[in-house]
């Protein structure tokens, strides 16, 4: 197996899952400071902390397999928005309690299935990150899939955000089990799992949830899709600014 | 009907064979989120292996007022202390 030109797969898988891990977790660590109550704030930035965790663990990966031998900071960092691979649906905004919870389920209802696949990689390193953070990402699923229950079966006002946040998103949650040539090359090196085994585990989750907490899933739709090759909504370019100015700005600061 | 979520008192377990302590309290909406919030507040730096959360309205507590004759009788009655006894060596440390 020579890849003389193009790199190795497995550093698009990684780069892939850490974008996804860091971008959202970006996203939620907006509400440090802001959000409904004292307990609420402590678990989400909780939950980005986790995130971001994951984000350096892929990169530190990603990073040792490219030639140039990158760091994780480099890698979120110091890339344009054209080289980040998420899922347009992690960099949607925060919108209201709602917005971000949904968002949350509906990733933490593929990440789960997509960890545990990846545990069962025939890449070593891989299989190690993805085990361990299948036990946060188990957390996180309990988390939301319980909010977005109690919330959807709620009050009038509840349910009503909780379906306009289903509505807004469901159509991102797609590109998340979406394969291209990359996720077909690993599913059959036995390197990562078959996307189509993680659709429907996905979707079997996202079903069973949203009819417990009485809501309705938008039928037909087109998915909502283009990050994983790099083409992003109009919200990155402002996540990035926010992210990477200091390191932008002052190049190799370090504290 | 007050907007705010019920207050649960925490109670923490720090390693087996120890009994759970109380470590503070909390705001959620039930019992399943307080221990899930309790997780997120009290157990951060790994100091659990269990988690109790109880209504802070269900605790019946003695009353303040009430500590002379609660806990005062007892200040004189030297001999309940088990101090009056020579322990033998082979005991050990008690």
């Amino acid at each position: 197996m020579t890849t003389a030109v193009k790199l190795d797969p497995v550093y698009d898988l990684a780069l892939r899952m850490g974008d996804n891990a860091l971008i959202l977790g970006q996203r939620v660590s907006e509400w440090c400071g802001h959000a409904p109550v004292l307990e609420e704030d402590i678990a989400m930035a909780n939950v980005g902390l986790d995130l971001i965790g994951q984000a350096k663990m892929w990169f530190d990966y990603a990073g040792a397999i490219e030639a140039a031998g990158k760091s994780a900071d480099e890698i979120a960092l110091l890339r344009d928005a054209r080289a980040f691979t998420n899922a347009l649906l992690v960099e949607q905004p925060n919108g209201d309690y709602a917005h971000t919870l949904m968002r949350q389920f509906l990733f933490d209802a593929w990440h789960l299935p997509m960890l545990k696949g990846l545990a069962a990689s025939k890449d070593e390193r891989i299989a190690e990150i993805a085990a361990k953070s299948a036990k946060e990402a188990t957390y996180h699923l309990e988390r939301s899939e319980d909010f977005v229950v109690s919330l959807g079966d709620g009050t009038a006002e509840s349910h009503d955000r909780m379906q306009a946040a289903l509505d807004a998103l469901y159509p991102f949650a797609g590109e998340l089990t979406l394969a291209d040539d990359i996720d077909r090359d690993l599913a059959a090196r036995g390197l990562a799992p078959d996307l189509s085994v993680i659709a429907a585990a996905h979707l079997a989750k996202i079903e069973a949830v949203i009819t417990e907490a009485t809501l309705k899933l938008p039928s037909g739709g087109a998915v909502r899709k283009g990050g994983k090759q790099g083409l992003h909504s109009e919200h990155l370019g402002f996540i990035l600014a926010d992210m990477q100015w200091l390191q932008r700005a002052y190049p190799g600061a370090e504290w | 009907m007050s907007n705010e979520w019920p207050l649960w008192e925490v109670f923490i377990r720090g390693q087996h064979g120890l009994s759970h302590r109380h470590v503070g309290s909390l705001h959620a909406p039930d019992a399943e989120m307080a221990i899930r919030n309790a997780r997120d507040v009290y157990t951060r730096r790994n100091e659990g292996v269990s988690i109790w959360v109880v209504k802070a309205a269900e605790i019946s507590a003695s009353s303040p007022g009430d500590k002379e004759p609660l806990f005062d009788p007892s200040n004189s009655k030297v001999y309940r202390h088990p101090t009056f006894y020579d322990i033998p060596d082979e005991a050990g440390p008690m």
